[in-house]
């Protein structure tokens, strides 16, 4: 008895190896075709943005992000992105709560349509507003009358971006709050919190890294946004030129070391974003396991 | 505090949840919500607290109509099914949490806060815990958290909605007793939801059986098990046998068997169910009298201290269970195959409404 044992685990032996060599062959293989393949498309030419903007020099690169062009272009993307991300945070926070803590008809309609930036083509987002806002469009008259200036102006870029920047905060909240369910947040109301008590008390903090992780995405997007904005802006110099619009500009103009030195800014700042957002997923992480 | 509930209506949908619901409980009462899922007893206990709305009837607290006060108003204490604890906050922080969100001029000082919750961690057997979170407890330290969190409030009673669903059987057992004990030295009117029997009859004062939105029956644990008042009753609290047969002027026919019926005088030959539990029956090995139903010994177990017999009925393909204790098993000593009779000590007899078509 004790000998077929013994023989019986030899031969069992075998087999969970040759399995496991395969399953690492398999991980081998896709790991350095997914390296070699981000490397060639997002890496090396991400390399080639510093290297292109160094190119002629550091007097040059720094000349190019400190002329008032480019200032006046880094100052707008700034503004436009406070007023953007905070707003699209209050309207995320807003629709996960509506959608994951109450029942009602065309729910599934809400969902599709704050998903629908994501599905249309930001230049034509763009279209539609300089339509809507624009002389002969349904608000345009309303506005002129105010004087209040939309289109080739800051609010249309603010607008602009808000529209294309609007799923980001609810689409990371909604899963999450479905996920944690209302039974403490009912708790806390049973315990004799307010309403408020209870959001900023045990909603908030139980949704925080998912909220982030959504603001850090709408940020991004909001400093890169280009098409509905370059439709909507005008690109007026100095004025409702974006980093993105003055990076095209100086691009069509054959200053490359210029451009690539305001697209290096960018990169920076997304570099900056990446690392945030990876930062956030490893404190969430490191959270759901203490 | 006094409970009363009268002609509470809830929908969802065309989803009837409950149907015209009164009900009173007493102060100082631990009463148990029992029922299957879906008969509505969470239901109730939620509109109780005021998590749930009301469509029809009132719900009032000691006379004071309180239908459309806010949960956060009604001073209960609700302890959820899965405990709810605040995953982010220490356990001291949860037990304080009540304390913490009152308003400036209502709420304690930190050192009375800080008092009261070292007090209740003493209570709920839980002290030197207060620094640790949520997820360091095993699932019977987590429910005592909870309900300690629902008693930091001083509620003017205790609401608990499947209290000891999620705890194993032994873990469950240990504190299904020392809530009773905690009932009866805090005495705050309690309500508590389980779909087990077991729990209900062995902790409650008083049960109320609900079924399909409606309350099938209220009583003491000794009155809802030896007088059910529905069949329903009768199926859901324990095993049951059941002889249909047709009655008779007070008596219940079986083919070959005859039971007394005597509920049932005037009866003129209708459809009727004898409801026999298990341990009401006698086995015996001669037929002595007309109510023995002759049967095959199918299955022989023990569990504990009881037996577990299995008969198969020889008139019919249905099998009867019948629970011996040691010495009744030791003195028949019986074989499997072998064809004895069984024959009821009580019986309660049912026309089922539903029989009609």
């Amino acid at each position: 008895m004790a000998t077929d044992l013994v023989k019986n685990e030899g031969k069992h032996i075998h087999k969970p190896t040759a399995v496991k060599k395969e399953t690492n062959w398999t991980k081998r293989v896709l790991i350095t075709v997914m390296f070699l393949y981000l490397s060639i498309f997002l890496l090396v030419p991400l390399v080639y943005i510093f290297v292109k903007a160094f190119e002629q020099g550091s007097g040059v690169y720094f000349a190019a992000i400190t002329n008032s062009d480019a200032l006046d272009a880094i100052k707008l993307t700034l503004l436009v992105t406070l007023i953007t991300v905070p707003l699209n945070t209050v309207f995320g926070i807003a629709a996960a709560w509506l959608i994951t803590r109450f029942q009602f008809k065309g729910k599934q309609l809400l969902l599709s349509l704050i998903e629908l930036p994501f599905a249309v083509s930001p230049v034509i987002a763009g279209l539609v507003l300089v339509l809507f806002f624009g002389p002969r469009g349904v608000m345009g008259p309303l506005f002129s009358e105010l004087g209040i200036k939309i289109l080739f102006s800051t609010p249309g870029i603010v607008i602009a971006t808000m529209f294309v920047t609007l799923p980001f905060v609810a689409r990371e909240l909604i899963p999450v709050m479905q996920a944690q369910g209302k039974a403490e947040e009912e708790a806390a109301i049973s315990l004799g919190a307010s309403g408020w008590q209870m959001f900023v008390r045990v909603t908030l903090p139980n949704i925080k890294w998912g909220l982030l992780y959504g603001m850090i995405l709408c940020n991004a997007r909001a400093i890169g946004e280009f098409g509905a904005v370059s439709v909507i802006s005008g690109r007026i110099r100095g004025m409702t030129n974006t980093m993105p619009l003055h990076v095209e500009i100086l691009y069509n103009e054959y200053q490359f070391s210029a451009a690539f030195a305001v697209a290096s800014l960018m990169s920076l700042l997304a570099i900056l974003t990446l690392t945030i957002k990876a930062w956030i997923e490893w404190r969430a992480e490191k959270q759901q396991t203490a | 505090m006094t409970i009363e509930i009268s002609n509470v209506t809830k929908h969802y949908g065309s989803f009837e949840a409950l149907k015209d619901i009164s009900l009173n409980i007493p102060k100082g009462e631990l009463v148990a919500l029992l029922g299957p899922s879906g008969s509505g007893k969470t239901t109730l206990l939620r509109m109780i607290a005021g998590l749930e709305s009301i469509e029809e009837g009132t719900i009032s607290f000691d006379g004071s109509d309180l239908t459309d006060k806010h949960v956060n108003q009604r001073d209960v204490g609700f302890v959820f099914q899965h405990y709810a604890l605040f995953k982010h906050m220490t356990v001291f922080d949860n037990i304080a949490f009540g304390l913490n969100v009152r308003k400036k001029r209502l709420r304690p000082s930190k050192k009375e806060i800080e008092v009261k919750v070292n007090e209740l961690l003493e209570l709920v057997k839980l002290s030197g815990f207060a620094k640790r979170y949520p997820g360091q407890l095993s699932g019977g330290q987590r429910q005592r958290v909870a309900l300690a969190r629902a008693l930091a409030v001083e509620p003017q009673m205790l609401l608990l909605d499947e209290p000891f669903g999620a705890l194993d059987a032994k873990v469950r057992k240990e504190l299904r007793s020392w809530l009773r004990k905690l009932h009866n030295e805090i005495n705050v009117t309690s309500v508590f939801v389980t779909h087990d029997q077991e729990e209900a009859l062995d902790v409650a004062d008083r049960i109320v059986i609900m079924n399909n939105g409606k309350i099938e029956q209220i009583g003491t644990p000794s009155e809802v098990y030896d007088n059910p008042a529905s069949p329903f009753v009768y199926d859901f609290l324990g095993n049951v046998n059941l002889f249909h047969g047709r009655l008779h002027k007070g008596k219940l026919n079986l083919g070959y068997a005859q039971f007394d019926a005597p509920d049932y005088l005037d009866a003129m030959d209708k459809n009727a169910v004898g409801y026999v539990r298990p341990y009401q029956l006698n086995i015996e090995r001669e037929k002595k009298s007309v109510d023995a139903i002759a049967t095959k010994v199918y299955f022989i177990h023990s569990i504990g201290p009881k037996w577990h017999i299995e008969l198969k009925r020889e008139d019919s393909d249905t099998y009867v269970e019948v629970e011996l204790n040691k010495a009744e098993h030791a003195q028949l000593d019986l074989t499997v195959g072998e064809v004895v009779y069984v024959r009821p000590k009580e019986m309660k007899v049912f026309i089922p409404e539903d029989f009609v078509i």
